[in-house]
């Protein structure tokens, strides 16, 4: 018996390590391509044959605006994971705690919405930003304007986390004579810490991957662009051979942080989609 | 036959409460003091004689802003709603003569029914205060001051507070832009019916005809079924495949006397805190005709010429579905090793009594319980999955493009993928609406089908 375990554990170990190999190996070869000295796109060996800071150095010197990008996306992101923590909030709130003629309807409206492909009213938001001038010099706060405005929709997964907390608590307040905002801020935000990191965090990450709405929006203006457009040009340009290192270079910076963040509060972020998506 | 009757029920129950209210709009008016009449044009005229000065400033300022809209901006548009515009922008004698503009007038034609749609109601709201006015008045009492009017708005009314400006910005940049592009369906916005230049108009259903194969010379029928069929195919693999070998490593993991699990877990995690747009373009490279696995494939002289992963449909399809899993598997093994452990031990003990061997236990009592907690998450990894516009297109732009297909599609395309493309490329408006419209029919329609079917949804207090 303990030795047909000892012989499942061995395998198990086994199966392990090698999916450890494969899944890290992608990052391990960018590393790797990000400090190759020589020039040329792919090439057939993996350790470099000669070690350099050039693409670091490309990226920081005046030939890149890529200070530009980072900054441009760091901002964006900042603001979108306030904004939209601030109207995910109220919305679950409202619809968690308050109840009013039209709430059905209201997230009905909403989850039909929600079945439309996001990129459908591209065009008609390009031209609603164009007019407000927030295109190609104006994409950050446009980017912004857009990922927040529409951030109501995702209530779901704060609003049932309101819902698990006991009602008889909002009652007692205002028998105290606590108004509704004072219940929203005095109480359930402060016992609502997980969730509201859950969605800083996913607000936060979100527009480091975006290169729809934002290529789109900055419509060729090298300024305006985020990370990821400026980025995905790098590797798609028919040059590509010289800017594949520097894109790993670069890729690399935006990793760290962002991955740094992410396993920093992992246990949020479980928690945030486990309690969100699997609710009966 | 009972939907039929139902309908009716419902378009009965409406006229019986228009009919109501507009009994009720003639007696506020017939019985109503003069205050109250001349509200009737001046909204908020009575809350002001009344001393309820917030309400009545409020009213009058958004009638005003209203009346401004739709009088002073949006009425030229409205009106050329039906045609859309038939003077193009042109030139006469090397002068340019601006004519109308399609977009705009479809654009704001459609703000303008709105705001009319919200003066109506706006209108009636007021009309209701000022009757509540005059029979709390009537009965001697007294009206509720301006203070607690602007009270109730962070407390009995906070909920409107709270959901004034996500509302409206869910309006403004999600519902009008939707209503927008539904409406695009049925006209002939494409590449050559740019305004203000080349004005477009209303085709009433031809872009759906074309779509089911009547009319048309392209082959673009075809293509769609060919595009939704690999979609709902690439759906269902992305996200089965990802769900059962991401459950087997949480079980794995799991698995008494394996030692640092955080670890394992921790690496395996590291594709979702990477951002995808360096992760799979990375990854795409590697598999690319001159990419590191061809060259070292080539190097070692396992192959001879360049497998071209990328420019085969199927090869394409397959590694798309491959590298997904290398995303997914990471995303459900952390959502199922919580809930793992929230399976009762005593059921795996009476289970090992028994003499049930490890894959029973897993069928019997590892997989109902796991389908049945997790039916919703999966219903909504499919519909993301339908519209997984990162996977495809990062990795390979939903190559390899072929002749037999119409619009640019390729083999890879997911529907939105071939949205995105349309309108970035080709500038075809009118298809990509189309297509967005088919895409949202697909989502609805499985949707309702699967959550009707879902264990939880039909016995709730399985499991329990």
């Amino acid at each position: 018996m303990a030795r047909k375990k000892k012989i499942g554990n061995t395998v198990a170990y086994i199966v392990l390590i090698v999916m450890s190999v494969i899944w890290l190996f992608p990052f391990v070869a960018l590393v790797l391509q990000s400090f190759r000295g020589e020039s040329g796109g792919m090439v057939n060996y993996l350790v470099p044959k000669q070690w350099s800071w050039a693409n670091y150095r490309f990226l920081f010197g005046s030939g890149s605006k890529f200070l530009k990008w980072y900054s441009n996306t760091l901002i964006i992101a900042l603001f979108v994971a306030l904004f939209q923590t601030l109207v995910v909030i109220c919305v679950s709130y409202a619809l968690s705690r308050m109840r009013f003629k039209g709430r059905r309807a209201l997230m009905n409206i909403w989850l039909v919405l929600g079945m439309f492909p996001g990129f459908l009213t591209m065009i008609c938001l390009y031209f609603l930003l164009k007019q407000l001038g927030l295109t190609e010099a104006g994409a950050v706060p446009g980017l912004i304007l857009i990922s927040v405005a529409s951030s109501g929709m995702g209530y779901y997964v704060c609003k049932g986390y309101f819902d698990t907390i006991p009602k008889a608590l909002d009652e007692a307040a205002i028998l105290d004579g606590a108004t509704r905002a004072q219940i929203l801020i005095k109480m359930i935000i402060p016992m609502s810490k997980p969730i509201i990191i859950y969605t800083a965090l996913v607000a936060f990450m979100a527009p480091w991957c975006d290169y729809i709405f934002a290529s789109y929006v900055a419509f060729g203006y090298e300024s305006g662009y985020n990370v990821a457009v400026a980025m995905t040009r790098w590797v798609w340009t028919n040059d590509y051979q010289g800017y594949f290192t520097r894109f790993c270079a670069g890729g690399i910076l935006v990793a760290i942080p962002v991955t740094i963040l992410f396993m920093c509060l992992q246990r949020y972020y479980v928690e945030g989609v486990t309690g969100g998506s699997v609710k009966g | 036959m009972e939907a039929n009757n139902k309908q009716r029920g419902a378009v009965g129950r409406f006229f019986h409460w228009l009919g109501g209210d507009l009994k009720d709009i003639g007696l506020t008016f017939a019985q109503g003091d003069w205050k109250t009449k001349l509200s009737f044009l001046i909204m908020g005229f009575g809350q002001l004689l009344r001393g309820q000065y917030v309400r009545g400033v409020a009213m009058l300022a958004l009638q005003t802003l209203c009346n401004w809209f739709v009088f002073g901006f949006g009425w030229p548009y409205f009106s050329k709603l039906l045609t859309l515009g038939t003077v193009a922008t042109h030139k006469v004698n090397r002068v340019t003569v601006y004519g109308d503009n399609s977009f705009l007038i479809l654009l704001y034609g459609l703000l303008t029914i709105v705001v009319i749609l919200l003066l109506l109601l706006l209108w009636r709201i007021n009309l209701r205060q000022n009757k509540e006015a005059e029979g709390i008045l009537a009965r001697g009492k007294k009206l509720p001051s301006n203070y607690s009017d602007l009270h109730s708005l962070v407390d009995k009314n906070f909920d409107k507070t709270l959901l004034a400006l996500p509302v409206l910005g869910i309006f403004v940049f999600t519902v009008l832009p939707i209503i927008f592009m539904i409406c695009i369906a049925f006209t002939n916005y494409d590449a050559n019916h740019q305004p203000p230049a080349n004005l477009f108009t209303w085709v009433g259903l031809n872009n759906f005809k074309e779509l089911f194969g009547i009319g048309g010379s392209s082959n673009f029928g075809g293509t769609f079924f060919y595009v939704l069929g690999w979609t709902l195919v690439w759906a269902f693999f992305a996200t089965f495949l990802t769900y059962f070998l991401g459950m087997a490593v949480a079980i794995l993991i799991n698995k008494k006397g394996i030692k640092l699990k955080k670890l394992w877990r921790t690496i395996l995690v590291m594709t979702i805190a990477v951002p995808q747009f360096v992760s799979l373009l990375s990854v795409g490279k590697m598999f690319a005709s001159d990419g590191l696995v061809n060259a070292d494939l080539l190097k070692w002289g396992w192959i001879q010429t360049a497998i071209p992963f990328w420019d085969n449909a199927t090869y394409a399809r397959i590694l798309i579905i491959v590298i997904n899993l290398w995303i997914g598997i990471p995303y459900t093994m952390l959502i199922v090793t919580g809930l793992l452990m929230n399976i009762p031990a005593e059921l795996y003990e009476s289970a090992r009594i028994d003499g049930a061997n490890p894959f029973q236990t897993f069928r019997k009592i590892t997989l109902p319980y796991m389908l049945f907690v997790t039916g919703p998450f999966l219903l909504t990894q499919f519909i993301g999955n339908l519209d997984n516009f990162n996977v495809i297109f990062l990795l390979n732009r939903g190559r390899p493009q072929s002749m037999s297909l119409s619009n640019n599609a390729g083999a890879t395309d997911l529907l939105v993928t071939w949205l995105y493309k349309m309108t970035i490329n080709d500038s075809n408006y009118k298809i990509a609406a189309v297509i967005g419209i088919m895409v949202f029919v697909v989502t609805a329609v499985i949707s309702l089908i699967v959550y009707n079917a879902m264990p939880s949804v039909k016995d709730e207090e399985g499991f329990q």
